[in-house]
């Protein structure tokens, strides 16, 4: 396969490598690991391009270790638009990032909320309630939101947790679930096919598309997950 | 205000217009119509800018009566439409006098038709937008498809009515295709020289479980050997697999061909994910994405590729096309 020789140029300094995705969109990595590093440029090149918009850029869609750039292909090139974010590279390191918001999302494990707890625990050769424990031990970092709507993808899980996704998604997972797939955990804002194993649910909304902010958390937020008993879940969900 | 009364909703019938761009880092993908083309030629047809919201009927479309009349004009497939008892004319606006009832039944070309109304949909915005995004029940008409019952407001409008059609070879120009042309995917090289051979020189067959996030396809897996993308791992495109035909999430684009564990391709469409975590072998040029929206289960598709500076210049063209004089005939 031949790609023009900015699809594949890397540029030690900065340590960006861009991709043509599509004919109106160019991925920007950083790496190919999920690093904190990674993740500090995915969110400063965001940030710049949130500060000082580009004319011609569309959309934006930050990962771990990426960036994917939707542009108005009627405006400009993928060789113009990597030119221009080679500039904004270069000015990585004047953008400071916001100290992280600390924020805690209360989870009643097991049971119906938490079809997987027990598999989960069989796996790993602990009990239920170590899975819950060790869960809740750790803060977790937002590494970004994608898939739908205010889904966040957290990590690291403890490593006695890390378990493979489901071999076959289910077809329907109730809004609020939490979930655990590889590395990482997270919360589905709604009900949608999914193939993370379900420790419990949530009683908050993840997604809040009237309140000024959209989504419960940002990337960047560090998260920690209380246990609550389903009584407390009862009260909390009515509110 | 003027309002459609929905006498029967059809399979599934909802608020669109362009999208909502710009919401991706909170997860949001744009929605807007299947077939953006049909719905901007159909604004245009009732003196509408291009963009306003009208109603996007799938497979099936349904009765809406007009109290107060409206001017109208149906876009993208065929389904059969009458007023009252006539037989109405596709591309063409036309008048619905104030109590006549407009009959859509099933399809009989493609996948979506758009009924366009003088002064467009008067929805509430979401983010800047009209359009429904039925996965998360946001925007459009209470962010859901229409239902019986349902009264639908029209948007004020200052022009009379006027008649205008699209000239037949625009419509010939822009008709939806069965051959879509792609540009290689960001991990394109991470399938064998086989699989893609496969790729391109099947014929794949749309799904029946096929809906705005995503259209999937049957017929030859298009296999991807973890053994060979752990190879490519020491290489220049080091390739982050975890399994076969996963990696590490990363954003992904309107009209991305995936290949998931088991090899049969998932194009991601208008209500798309905005990040995965699958190979994506190739692309569907913007030019063929209107396409994308015409496309019915059981339909018969196959992939073309072309390369960057094709692609770009049909999108000029086409967007020429659009923009030229000639398109509307008065």
């Amino acid at each position: 396969m031949r790609y023009t020789l900015a699809s594949m140029d890397t540029s030690a300094a900065e340590g960006a490598r861009f991709q043509f995705a599509s004919d109106q969109s160019l991925l920007v990595y950083f790496g190919h690991r999920i690093t904190l590093q990674a993740h500090e440029r995915v969110r400063k090149l965001l940030r710049l391009l949130e500060l000082q918009p580009l004319a011609g850029i569309r959309n934006l869609h930050p990962a771990y270790c990426s960036l994917l750039v939707k542009f108005d292909a009627l405006r400009m090139g993928h060789d113009e638009l990597e030119a221009i974010l080679r500039k904004y590279l270069e000015r990585l390191e004047e953008v400071t990032l916001p100290s992280p918001r600390h924020l805690e999302i209360p989870v009643c494990y097991g049971g119906e909320f938490g079809p997987d707890l027990g598999d989960v625990a069989a796996m790993h050769g602990l009990t239920p309630k170590q899975v819950m424990e060790l869960h809740a031990s750790v803060e977790y970092l937002v590494y970004f939101l994608g898939f739908v709507p205010g889904y966040a993808y957290l990590g690291e899980l403890p490593e006695a947790l890390v378990t493979p996704r489901l071999a076959a998604p289910r077809r329907r997972v109730p809004a609020g679930s939490v979930g655990i797939a590889g590395t990482q955990t997270g919360v589905y804002p709604f009900a949608t096919p999914g193939g993370w194993r379900l420790l419990g649910r949530t009683p908050l909304a993840m997604f809040r598309p009237d309140g000024d902010s959209l989504s419960f958390l940002s990337i960047g937020d560090r998260v920690r997950f209380v246990p609550i008993s389903p009584a407390e879940f009862a009260v909390r969900e009515r509110k | 205000m003027k309002v459609i009364q929905v006498q029967a909703p059809g399979l599934l019938t909802a608020v669109q217009d362009l999208g909502r761009e710009g919401f991706g880092p909170m997860g949001v993908s744009p929605s807007g119509a299947a077939d953006p083309i049909a719905l901007r030629i159909g604004n245009r047809l009732v003196g509408n800018a291009e963009g306003a919201a009208a109603l996007e009927m799938t497979l099936l479309g349904g009765t809406f009566a007009f109290p107060e009349g409206a001017v109208l004009a149906l876009s993208g497939s065929d389904f059969g439409a009458m007023l009252d008892e006539k037989p109405v004319e596709l591309w063409t606006s036309f008048e619905a006098r104030a109590g006549q009832t407009l009959r859509l039944g099933p399809t009989r070309s493609g996948a979506r038709s758009y009924m366009c109304v003088q002064g467009g949909i008067a929805a509430k915005d979401f983010l800047g937008s009209a359009s429904t995004h039925l996965l998360s029940g946001l925007g459009g008409h209470e962010g859901r498809a229409l239902r019986k019952g349902d009264v639908v407001k029209i948007g004020e409008a200052s022009g009379s009515y006027r008649k205008r059609t699209l000239a037949v070879k625009a419509l010939e120009r822009l008709s939806a295709r069965k051959t879509l042309r792609v540009t290689p995917g960001p991990q394109g090289e991470w399938f064998p020289e086989a699989s893609r051979r496969l790729f391109y020189s099947c014929a794949f067959r749309v799904a029946e479980e096929t809906n705005r996030m995503g259209i999937r396809l049957q017929g030859e897996a298009i296999p991807m050997s973890p053994g060979d993308a752990r190879q490519r791992e020491t290489g220049r495109n080091a390739c982050p697999t975890v399994g076969a035909g996963e990696m590490i999430s990363e954003g992904v684009p309107l009209g991305a061909v995936q290949v998931p564990e088991g090899g049969l391709p998932i194009i991601l469409f208008v209500e798309q994910q905005t990040t995965g975590g699958y190979a994506k072998i190739a692309n569907v040029i913007s030019a063929d994405l209107s396409s994308l929206g015409q496309l019915r289960p059981r339909d018969e598709v196959r992939f073309e590729r072309v390369d960057w500076e094709t692609a770009r210049s049909l999108l000029i063209e086409q967007e020429r096309l659009l923009a030229s004089e000639e398109l509307i005939v008065k």
